[in-house]
């Protein structure tokens, strides 16, 4: 069974996404991330969709689920690398993805994850 | 089941022949993506321009496979005499869509999806049809213009 491997570091999770995922790839991400946070009480999850060359309203919507599962379960989410022309295409497409934290880089998303949080 | 003809006049560029691709799991419409990139090459279209035909390519085969029950997909490579683009044709046999005006407005699903499906992939292409007829089936064609 296909899957795309989470990497822990400290209380980090490191997701890259490095294959054109279909759905139901997708939908075991979010499954398999919420099962980790919980496991290894993360407190971050970093994922890097670089890679991707497309997000459509399904791939978006999973990005928005990992956000808004991760804060549930105390921990945050920040999406790093998207690339301009999918940005561009993903907000013509009509979402813009509210609630999710984005980094342009690797670098800058795990310092904003190193960040004191508000609450 | 005869369908009018779509959008503006386009003919097929011999030298690119087109792909079809039969939709009937999750992964051919990783398929049908990559078949789409593919012909975007082939039409000389830049990286932003390929990415919205892309894009459009994986919302209309998801509606092709969840609301139609699967179908088939043609991408080609098309011309009207001053322009190139890509011309995508997506067919299924399925219960057709009752009210397309409907279908196409931003945030109606039957799905459980987010009802962005056909009205976003709408703006990512230049000329967009459907036709459905219902217990018959849907076809949805669009083209892309450089």
């Amino acid at each position: 069974m296909d899957r795309i491997p989470i990497l822990r570091l400290g209380d980090t999770l490191l997701v890259t996404v490095q294959v054109d995922m279909h759905d139901q790839l997708a939908v075991r991400l979010l499954d398999d991330l919420t099962t980790m946070i919980t496991k290894v009480r993360a407190r971050g999850v970093l994922i890097d969709i670089s890679a991707l060359d497309m997000v459509d309203s399904f791939i978006g919507r999973m990005i928005a689920d990992i956000a808004a599962t991760a804060r549930i379960l105390d921990a945050r989410a920040v999406v790093v690398g998207m690339q301009p022309a999918v940005a561009i295409t993903l907000v013509e497409l009509g979402m813009s993805l509210p609630g999710v934290q984005t980094a342009l880089d690797v670098d800058h998303g795990m310092e904003l994850l190193r960040e004191p949080r508000d609450s | 089941m005869a369908w009018s003809s779509c959008v503006s006049p386009a003919i097929p560029d011999p030298n690119r022949p087109a792909f079809r691709v039969e939709i009937a799991a999750n992964e051919d419409v990783v398929v049908v993506r990559q078949r789409a990139r593919e012909q975007s090459q082939r039409a000389g279209f830049s990286l932003l321009e390929t990415t919205k035909l892309v894009t459009a390519a994986s919302e209309l085969a998801r509606n092709t496979l969840e609301h139609g029950g699967g179908g088939i997909a043609e991408i080609e490579v098309v011309t009207d005499g001053i322009r190139r683009g890509v011309r995508m044709t997506f067919v299924d046999e399925g219960p057709g869509i009752p009210d397309i005006d409907m279908a196409l407005r931003d945030g109606f699903t039957t799905g459980g999806g987010l009802g962005l499906g056909l009205g976003g992939s709408r703006r990512l292409v230049s000329e967009f049809q459907i036709q459905s007829t219902a217990g018959k089936g849907t076809r949805v064609q669009v083209i892309r213009w450089k």
